[in-house]
């Protein structure tokens, strides 16, 4: 009884239990529907897994998805929430179409000016909802839904401008070949190059056929960094001691404001990075009109919630998420059940998630019952 | 048998409470005669509120059962026992402040007319014939938020009274309440029983069960230990009870040795968030090697004082200094630095991060310094080997507690992480607000011997306490605090209680 117990209050199973019962919800939707739902993950499950191509193509997808949970973690870790990576995402991509469109470097060095550029523009975006937060007591989910507005026309106005509007295009102009990061990018564009990846079905399955680029490896990268910063230098312990309880640090000399402001620059950031990377590692490297925001700041929150906010927790849930969402459409290729079922899936995910005090409850239950039984039972009880 | 049912109001006979797998109580009885004030004593945690929250139905217990007034209840909600004319009065009272006294008696309990209008003059005056039977003397048309604590307990108490209770069960009603109050609510007790009630009073103060109670059962760990005759007891013996050990009620402290004066206040004033001076032009100083009390009701600008010292809020006027350096309106980082260290009054707010480590704790000043931290990294064996060092220096238990979150310590243990860690910082001013609250007698002990310890080694320790006996008893000069301003500086030397009382209350002079 106690192990179960125990393992019942493990934050990993709580993540587990929801997302097995994300799978079971939206196999009864898809019963009830008339659809079989064996069949239908089944499909998902070829969508994601049977061939290289298709596994490429979740990890394209889940690398803005693990940044930007990264950053509505984070956040979290430190007290906020950070409902604004979806306009940071937006900035974030800005300022790299800005950079990498608009300047001219050498390779590399001009794919690293991109993603500075996004992550300051970006990191400042979220730094000013801190910056209301610190100075005038302003919520942050307040102040950062509507930046996240503010920033969705604010793209939309620069498309505008003549001198980045493509003409004949709703977008912006690319970012220069010399910024993309995608895996043997200039290599595959050559003809050579072309031919000798078609030489290996399994290169030009994963290399020709997508866009597949180092992004992964910054999300990583990033996820490791922010697992460093928050649990083992100074910074990320004032920044955890201000989010757990902030009346306390500022009692012991923390300033909490700075603190606010700070977590918020780095948020933003982060969310930023997914922009930049978005923008240089994926077609068709430039940013459009937007006539509703893309989400990527809000699967970002999903994302958190799903990794229990832990920053290494972020690389897999977004992996997760990316995978359903891509091999989603699978679904309904395959079955034609809609593929809307798997954002059932996912709110179910969440939902249980935000739950888990749930299965803490039902492990306190069990022990009573434990309890009841080591001593002698005379109450029916609750 | 028949005699039996009658003598007692509440039986209460091996009751088992389990939460999880921790049993909070195991097999306690408790019978209390009908007319009579018994007591309930115990340390924090030792399972006496479980056990009233059992009796009011707002636990279940696993096991035993319970007698009122001779026949067996099932007593399953707050409403059963109301009905069973069971009420209680929880140390956080349970009021509407907007509302006015009269609302909140009756809020819950209406007695409506036929349109469902409440006949308010009714109210009034059955409000006021309950308060002026048991000399519980409030005025109904007052606001909640605009009475004192004092009156509020007694509104808690009336609103008992006015359901028609008869077994009113005090949850330590006297935490809050000043001197003068706290003997006025005695003769209130009193009173009460000579109507035939019975009052269970939960508290943990030993003069307080001196003066008003008949009987006191006492519980330890949740186990039942006793019950004794409060007339042929002494408070040593109700404590050895209590603790399971002999323990010291009196503060051993040797001569004061006073050095130069090292902190001074010097007409400071202080505004509260809606601009209210809360403290007002108020002067103090403390020298090195002497204890200063500060003795006052809560809500005298107590809080605030602490807050400006700390440098939590800005001081509107006035100057704060030690050691000859101006403190006043900087940073709560530069008081720190200046060497003043502080035990807050709330350890869970102010004092601790409960989801951080123990041993993130001991450090939570001093992380950023060498050598916890080398260049912005934190050295966590450096740190651990801190807390370590600081867990058996300090006694906090359980040892080996440092990589523990603090939220899992008892109150007495958390107090000695944050009394560790300030005392650690080699202060030349040490504060201690209200360094006792809600801890048991054993760990009261040990902070008043850490206080006295720090005065030994020649620092200033500024005491800012609501117990006047812990203000008397330890300090060595007394300062009254009221209404913002200390009115007095007395020697603790032979200070008569009553009279601080008096100029607590703003009287005397």
């Amino acid at each position: 009884m106690d192990t179960v117990q125990k393992w019942l209050k493990k934050p990993l199973t709580s993540i587990v239990i929801s997302i097995v019962l994300g799978f079971v919800v939206g196999a009864v939707v898809l019963s009830v529907a008339g659809y079989n739902p064996l069949e239908a993950y089944a499909a998902m499950f070829r969508g994601i897994f049977s061939k290289p191509k298709y596994m490429a193509q979740v990890v394209i997808k889940s690398t803005p998805l693990i940044l930007t949970g990264l950053s509505v973690a984070f956040a979290f870790k430190t007290g906020l929430f950070n409902i604004g990576a979806e306009g940071q995402y937006i900035i974030g991509s800005v300022a790299a179409v800005l950079v990498g469109a608009k300047l001219s470097l050498p390779p590399v060095l001009h794919f690293l000016a991109v993603v500075l550029a996004a992550m300051v523009a970006a990191g400042l975006w979220g730094c000013f909802a801190g910056f209301l937060k610190a100075k005038f007591g302003i919520n942050e989910v307040i102040t950062c839904i509507m930046l996240n507005w503010i920033a969705l026309y604010f793209n939309n106005f620069m498309i505008q401008m003549p001198w980045l509007k493509k003409p004949g295009a709703e977008a912006s102009y690319e970012v220069q070949r010399s910024a993309w990061s995608m895996v043997l990018g200039n290599y595959k564009a050559t003809e050579e190059g072309r031919q000798a990846l078609l030489a290996n079905p399994t290169l030009a399955d994963v290399v020709l056929k997508t866009d597949l680029n180092y992004g992964i490896l910054f999300a990583i990268l990033a996820a490791l960094l922010v697992w460093f910063v928050l649990n083992r230098t100074c910074k990320g312990f004032e920044l955890r001691s201000v989010g757990f309880n902030s009346d306390a640090a500022r009692f012991a000399g923390i300033n909490v404001n700075r603190n606010i402001m700070h977590s918020m620059f780095i948020a933003g950031a982060l969310a930023g990075l997914a922009g930049a990377l978005q923008m240089t590692g994926v077609m068709p490297h430039r940013i459009s009109m937007l006539a509703a925001q893309e989400g990527y700041g809000f699967d970002g929150i999903s994302v958190a919630l799903i990794a229990n906010s832990s920053p290494i927790g972020c690389i897999f849930s977004g992996l997760l998420f990316g995978g359903l969402k891509y091999g989603g459409s699978a679904i309904q290729s395959t079955t034609g059940a809609p593929s809307e079922v798997i954002n059932i899936v996912i709110g179910t995910i969440v939902f249980f998630i935000a739950m888990s005090t749930m299965f803490r409850v039902l492990a306190d239950k069990l022990a009573k019952r434990g309890g009841k039984r080591h001593a002698s039972h005379t109450d029916s009880g609750n | 048998m028949e005699q039996d049912a009658n003598r007692y109001a509440v039986q209460m006979k091996g009751i088992s409470k389990y939460f999880g797998s921790f049993c909070a109580l195991d097999q306690v009885d408790l019978e209390v005669q009908k007319g009579t004030v018994h007591a309930l004593l115990g340390e924090n945690g030792a399972g006496k509120s479980t056990l009233m929250n059992v009796l009011y139905g707002l636990y279940q217990a696993e096991e035993g059962e319970i007698l009122i007034n001779g026949k067996p209840a099932q007593i399953t909600s707050p409403n059963k026992a109301i009905e069973l004319g069971i009420g209680m009065v929880h140390q956080h009272f349970m009021l509407v402040e907007p509302f006015t006294v009269a609302q909140n008696i009756i809020l819950g309990s209406e007695k409506t007319g036929a349109l469902g209008t409440i006949d308010t003059k009714a109210v009034r005056q059955e409000i006021l014939e309950l308060s002026e039977k048991y000399g519980l003397l409030v005025d109904p048309d007052e606001k909640i938020e605009d009475i004192s604590v004092g009156m509020q307990q007694r509104v808690e108490i009336l609103k008992a009274l006015y359901r028609g209770v008869d077994i009113l069960i005090l949850d330590e009603p006297t935490a809050v309440l000043t001197p003068q109050e706290i003997h006025e609510l005695i003769e209130i007790m009193h009173k009460l029983v000579a109507d035939g009630k019975t009052i269970i009073i939960i508290t943990h103060k030993l003069g307080e069960i001196k003066q008003s109670s008949d009987w006191c059962t006492i519980i330890r760990r949740g186990q039942y230990i006793d019950t004794v005759k409060v007339s042929d007891t002494t408070e040593e013996e109700l404590a050895s009870k209590m603790v399971g050990r002999a323990v010291n009620l009196h503060i051993e402290k040797g001569e004061a040795h006073p050095g130069e004066e090292i902190f001074r206040i010097e007409g400071l004033t202080v505004s509260d968030s809606r601009g209210i001076d809360k403290v007002k032009n108020l002067s103090l100083s403390v020298r090195r090697g002497e204890i200063l009390g500060v003795a006052g009701i809560d809500g005298n600008g107590q809080k605030e004082l602490v807050e400006a010292i700390t440098n939590l809020v800005k001081a509107k006027g006035g100057t704060i200094s030690i050691l000859g350096q101006e403190i006043q309106n900087t940073t709560p980082l530069n008081t720190i630095n200046h060497k003043i260290s502080t035990i807050p009054e709330d350890r869970h707010k102010h004092g601790l991060v409960l989801d951080f480590t123990v041993a993130e704790n001991m450090v939570l000043e001093n992380y950023h310094k060498a050598p916890f931290s080398k260049k912005g990294v934190l050295q966590l064996g450096a740190i651990n080997k801190f807390a370590k060092e600081l867990i058996e220096k300090f006694d906090v238990r359980p040892t080996g507690c440092e990589g523990q979150l603090a939220r899992g310590l008892s109150g007495g243990n958390q107090q000695k992480v944050i009394i560790g860690r300030e005392v650690t910082n080699d202060p030349d001013l040490l504060i201690a607000v209200q360094p006792t609250r809600g801890l048991d007698v054993g760990a009261i002990e040990y902070v008043h011997r850490s206080l006295v310890e720090q005065r030994d080694k020649g620092k200033a320790v500024l005491l800012i306490s609501l117990e006047l006996d812990e203000v008397i008893d330890l300090s060595d000069r007394i300062a009254i605090i009221y209404d913002g301003s200390i009115v007095d500086v007395i020697d603790a030397k032979g200070a008569d209680e009553n009279e601080i009382g008096l100029k607590m209350a703003g009287g005397g002079k």
